[in-house]
């Protein structure tokens, strides 16, 4: 197993190990191709999710995504913002 | 059915227990900070450990932080080094030390003629006082007798995966056998408060537990920036919200007893959260400019040992509490594994369960609680910092019967 939906309404999956892009994963029986070099522990969209939807994982919400993500597709802060407090990044 | 581990500690005259029997020497203002650095540095192996407040102008917070440490039951005696004009109230530290039943000497640098003669006389004084606590004898203790705090730094996002669910099925197992726990960082709560506030004992105290990560996130909110480093987003950690989620697994799955606040011991035993966050307007930055700031507030809370959880690779031990290591990330514990005292990352590899690692750390717990050393330990890791603060006392709901 590459990757985990760790509560089964979440719309995204955790990586399990460093996944390569262009690797194929299975979420819920489906067969998802991920977009780009992804580390453990990282995220990717068990599902296709659109602008402005909120993300879950554990069932919880985490994010609300700013752009639509496709399933498979790296899940970070270039796609999802806080309901929050803004992530703070080094440039 | 497993059996309650008996650890070994030093009893002090309040009845509280020990399970180690450092001396500490306390600089009073940093103007100090160089003298008393030389005089603990010649007993650096010996369990003598510096801490001290920097600041120059009075601060009843960090009075009450110093009077709780220097009096803390791992502690058997201080060594207060003050420069002389500082606005610290010295002599009240000293009152309370003494009216403790422990040694104590204070030091003025400008009466006792400078540096050279004052680390002359402090280092004279620990060559004194260490034989007395050295004669100590050590006396069987109880799990139930131990005060456990947990912290998390240098969050990743394998950190609520494996670190930080292994820490909360400890702390289960801690407060099942009549441990006393305590969790903190409100900032790292946000998101998290609807769902701790149902497992509150009480009503009110749910209400409070909300309020008091409305006071953290507003907090941050006028500071700028969430509890949450630039290596916690390398780490795939996204949001605050996210790494709350992971924070919160540390406080497992107990109901919560009560709130406390830096410098105040829980009242009996339970799972109880750490407000951190000062009151009032945004006054002195940030509510704890590092993860060793609320190691300190955990240990004046009482806390004799401190479950840290690290995903990218903390280093960091403590000056009076042992500090036990629980590393998450499988390649960060490749890397640095004399560093950490636990391998979470096997879960994640599926070589170990949650259950298995969550009862090798409480058992770890009850081994250092007997004298083993950890690895922060080991490598003479004694951080220490305590800043400016200021807080408003408990709410009446904040503690219930």
């Amino acid at each position: 197993m590459s990757v985990m939906k760790l509560a089964p309404q979440d719309n995204v999956a955790v990586a399990l190990r460093p996944l390569r892009a262009g690797e194929a994963v299975a979420i819920d029986g489906h067969a998802l191709t991920v977009d780009r070099d992804v580390a453990i522990g990282h995220k990717i969209a068990a599902c296709d999710i659109a602008a402005g939807a909120t993300i879950t994982k554990y069932n919880c919400p985490i994010g609300i995504a700013t752009q639509p993500i496709a399933a498979g597709h790296y899940v970070h802060t270039h796609n999802v913002k806080s309901g929050y407090l803004p992530t703070y990044t080094l440039p | 059915m497993s059996t309650v581990p008996t650890l070994s500690g030093y009893l002090r005259a309040d009845g509280r227990k020990g399970i180690r029997n450092v001396l500490v020497v306390a600089y009073l203002v940093e103007c100090a900070h160089h003298v008393a650095r030389e005089i603990a540095a010649s007993f650096r192996d010996a369990g003598v450990h510096l801490i001290g407040f920097p600041g120059c102008y009075p601060n009843a917070y960090a009075l009450a932080m110093m009077e709780k440490l220097c009096t803390h039951p791992n502690v058997g005696g201080a060594l207060l080094v003050s420069l002389g004009c500082e606005g610290f109230d010295k002599r009240r530290l000293a009152r309370t030390i003494e009216a403790s039943g422990r040694p104590v000497r204070m030091l003025g640098i400008q009466q006792t003629g400078g540096t050279r003669s004052t680390i002359a006389a402090g280092r004279e004084w620990i060559d004194a006082t260490l034989p007395q606590l050295r004669a100590q004898a050590a006396v069987p203790m109880r799990v139930d007798e131990l005060t456990v705090g947990t912290i998390c730094g240098g969050s990743d996002a394998t950190s609520g995966l494996t670190a930080n669910p292994a820490m909360g099925v400890a702390f289960d197992l801690l407060v099942a056998d009549g441990a006393t726990t305590i969790f903190e960082e409100t900032g790292e709560l946000i998101g998290m408060e609807h769902l701790m506030a149902a497992r509150a004992k009480t009503q009110p105290l749910g209400e409070e537990l909300k309020r008091t990560v409305a006071k953290a996130a507003e907090y941050y909110a006028t500071l700028g920036y969430a509890s949450f480093a630039p290596g916690n987003a390398d780490g795939g950690l996204t949001t605050i919200e996210e790494k709350s989620l992971g924070a919160y697994a540390k406080s497992g799955q107990s109901k919560i007893d009560g709130i406390v606040k830096p410098g105040i011991d829980p009242p009996k035993p339970g799972l109880y959260l750490l407000d951190v966050v000062p009151d009032g307007e945004v006054r002195f930055g940030f509510p704890n400019i590092n993860d060793n700031a609320e190691i300190a507030e955990l240990i004046a809370c009482g806390s004799h040992v401190i479950l840290f959880s690290t995903g990218r690779g903390s280093v960091v031990g403590s000056a009076i509490a042992p500090v036990i290591k629980v590393c998450a990330n499988p390649d960060t514990y490749r890397r640095m594994h004399e560093d950490m005292d636990v391998d979470a990352g096997r879960i994640l590899e599926g070589r170990a369960t949650l259950a298995d690692v969550g009862r090798e750390i409480y058992d770890l717990v009850a081994r250092v609680g007997g004298g083993a050393a950890t690895r922060s330990e080991e490598l003479g890791h004694q951080e220490f910092i305590l800043t400016y603060k200021s807080f408003e006392p408990l709410g009446p709901s904040c503690l219930p019967a």
